[in-house]
């Protein structure tokens, strides 16, 4: 992009931010913004009525065991000083005239915006809104409902097998519940690409029926959800159905705003938003253009990205920023088992299995695009990833010192 | 700075170690991380600020001295 665009921002010190979403990434952005030296007014607004309050748990630890809601707030820097606007959306922009507007029909002006809204579950068509037995899961009170409903001897089926649906999976088998996965795309192949067998693999050989290739074609409901039948006539009774089929960026207050929309918010590569001045986005709202990816936009729901492109957020409101070339991490732990990886491993076009067994508890496995390495995945030993990300480190940084 | 890490947290994810390896260690039969400089130096501020906002558990805190 060019120089005069990017100093276009003037340098901000005072004056008001307002911070949309109050989860990770609204609230990392909130404390790099203070540690930067930004000394004016901070307002922060989230949907839920909870303070930011950590996700990963919830479809592992937080439903397998019967923790506190409490345990999951993230810790906050008691000199923050920062207003929080809590359980009330926003629900227009005006970014001519810097106005956000919330559901209360409060208005509240600004000279700097953060966009970090994340997502919604994506909704299952045909479905009621609520039905006893039928779930998502993206918030606590989400997980305080399924974990209610998750009672001995109940008959699980999970719509969906990534992240959220695998790990569920696993947290039901802790639970001793029978459970099936049906989901039209391979297990986790939005991280794992080719490797997704040995996901379903390691599955099956925990008890979990795994059926791939086949949707839902309708869900049973009276007073409570019966069954669901699949995409070619087969119907499998359930007590509870759990629909994890992905997630929507939550861009839905900003039709007509003049924020550009693809599969996200759509960022320069520093992080501004385009189409609007002053605003910048971060978190699984916020699609930008990797440098190692060729200018296709990138899109993460990881927990890391949050916390560590909301950081790189403020950095573009205060100072200008740069290109945002992260190498991302991710992990997601399924019985007893902990992957790790890093980099772009959903972008690759090859996989090699470098060391032990994919299906087991202990393997490394590079990935590449166009023969170069893009990430790498191990379980068992978070130290084989170390060279992978000093070198993707490395890589990234100088492409994008290239791209400016 | 100096960091904090406390080990009733700590569930050995590994990330900070990712962040910065040379002042963070994690073997494989550790159940918590160590730390191998409790006073890294200054050059080293952005690996540990990273490695800091990178746990997921919130184990590690820097403090400022």
């Amino acid at each position: 992009m060019s120089t005069a665009a990017r100093d276009a921002g003037p340098e901000l010190r005072l004056g008001r931010v307002v911070i949309v979403g109050a989860s990770l990434a609204g609230l990392r952005s909130a404390e790099a913004l203070r540690r930067k030296g930004f000394t004016g007014e901070l307002i922060l607004v989230g949907d839920e009525v909870h303070p930011p309050y950590d996700r990963p748990p919830l479809s592992k630890e937080f439903t397998a065991k019967a923790m506190p809601a409490e345990s999951l707030h993230l810790r906050q820097n008691p000199s923050l000083e920062a207003t929080w606007q809590l359980g009330v959306p926003a629900t227009s922009l005006d970014a001519a005239a810097h106005v956000v507007t919330l559901g209360d029909g409060a208005e509240l002006g600004y000279d700097g915006l953060v966009i970090a809204t994340g997502a919604a579950p994506r909704r299952l068509p045909g479905l009621p809104g609520t039905a006893r037995g039928l779930h998502y899961l993206r918030t606590v009170d989400d997980a305080l409902r399924l974990r209610a409903d998750l009672v001995p001897g109940t008959r699980v089926i999970v719509i969906g097998g990534g992240f959220i649906g695998a790990e569920l999976a696993s947290t039901c088998r802790e639970l001793g519940l029978a459970v099936t996965v049906v989901t039209p795309l391979p297990m986790m192949v939005s991280a794992l690409g080719q490797l997704s067998e040995a996901a379903a693999q390691r599955a099956r050989r925990h008890g979990v029926e795994v059926i791939e290739g086949l949707g839902i074609s309708a869900v049973e409901i009276d007073d409570r959800v019966r069954s669901v039948e699949l995409t070619d006539g087969t119907r499998l009774p359930a007590d509870v159905v759990v629909v994890a089929i992905g997630v929507r960026p939550a861009v839905d207050w900003l039709v007509g705003s003049g924020v550009l929309i693809d599969s996200g918010v759509v960022c320069d590569d520093s992080l501004a938003v385009r189409g609007v001045a002053d605003a910048v986005a971060a978190g699984d709202v916020a699609c930008w253009p990797h440098p190692a990816l060729n200018g296709e936009l990138l899109r993460l729901e990881h927990w890391t990205n949050a916390a560590e492109q909301a950081t790189a957020a403020a950095d573009r409101l205060l100072t200008g920023g740069r290109p945002f070339a992260p190498v991302p991490s991710f992990w997601s732990d399924q019985y007893g088992v902990r992957l790790q990886g890093v980099g772009l491993t959903g972008r690759a076009d090859e996989v090699a299995v470098v060391d032990g067994d994919a299906s087991g508890d202990q393997f490394v496995a590079e990935y590449r695009r166009a023969g170069q390495l893009v990430g790498a995945i191990s379980a068992g030993d978070v130290r084989a990833l170390l060279p992978y990300r000093r070198e993707l480190v490395k890589r990234f940084a100088g492409l994008a010192l290239a791209s400016q | 700075m100096r960091i904090e890490l406390d080990p009733n947290l700590c569930q050995a994810y590994g990330n900070c170690l990712l962040s910065a390896p040379e002042v963070f260690e994690l073997t494989q039969h550790d159940l918590v991380a160590r730390i191998l400089q409790e006073q890294p130096d200054e050059p080293l501020r952005a690996q540990v600020e990273e490695a800091v906002a990178s746990c997921p558990v919130q184990a590690l805190t820097l403090v400022d001295s």
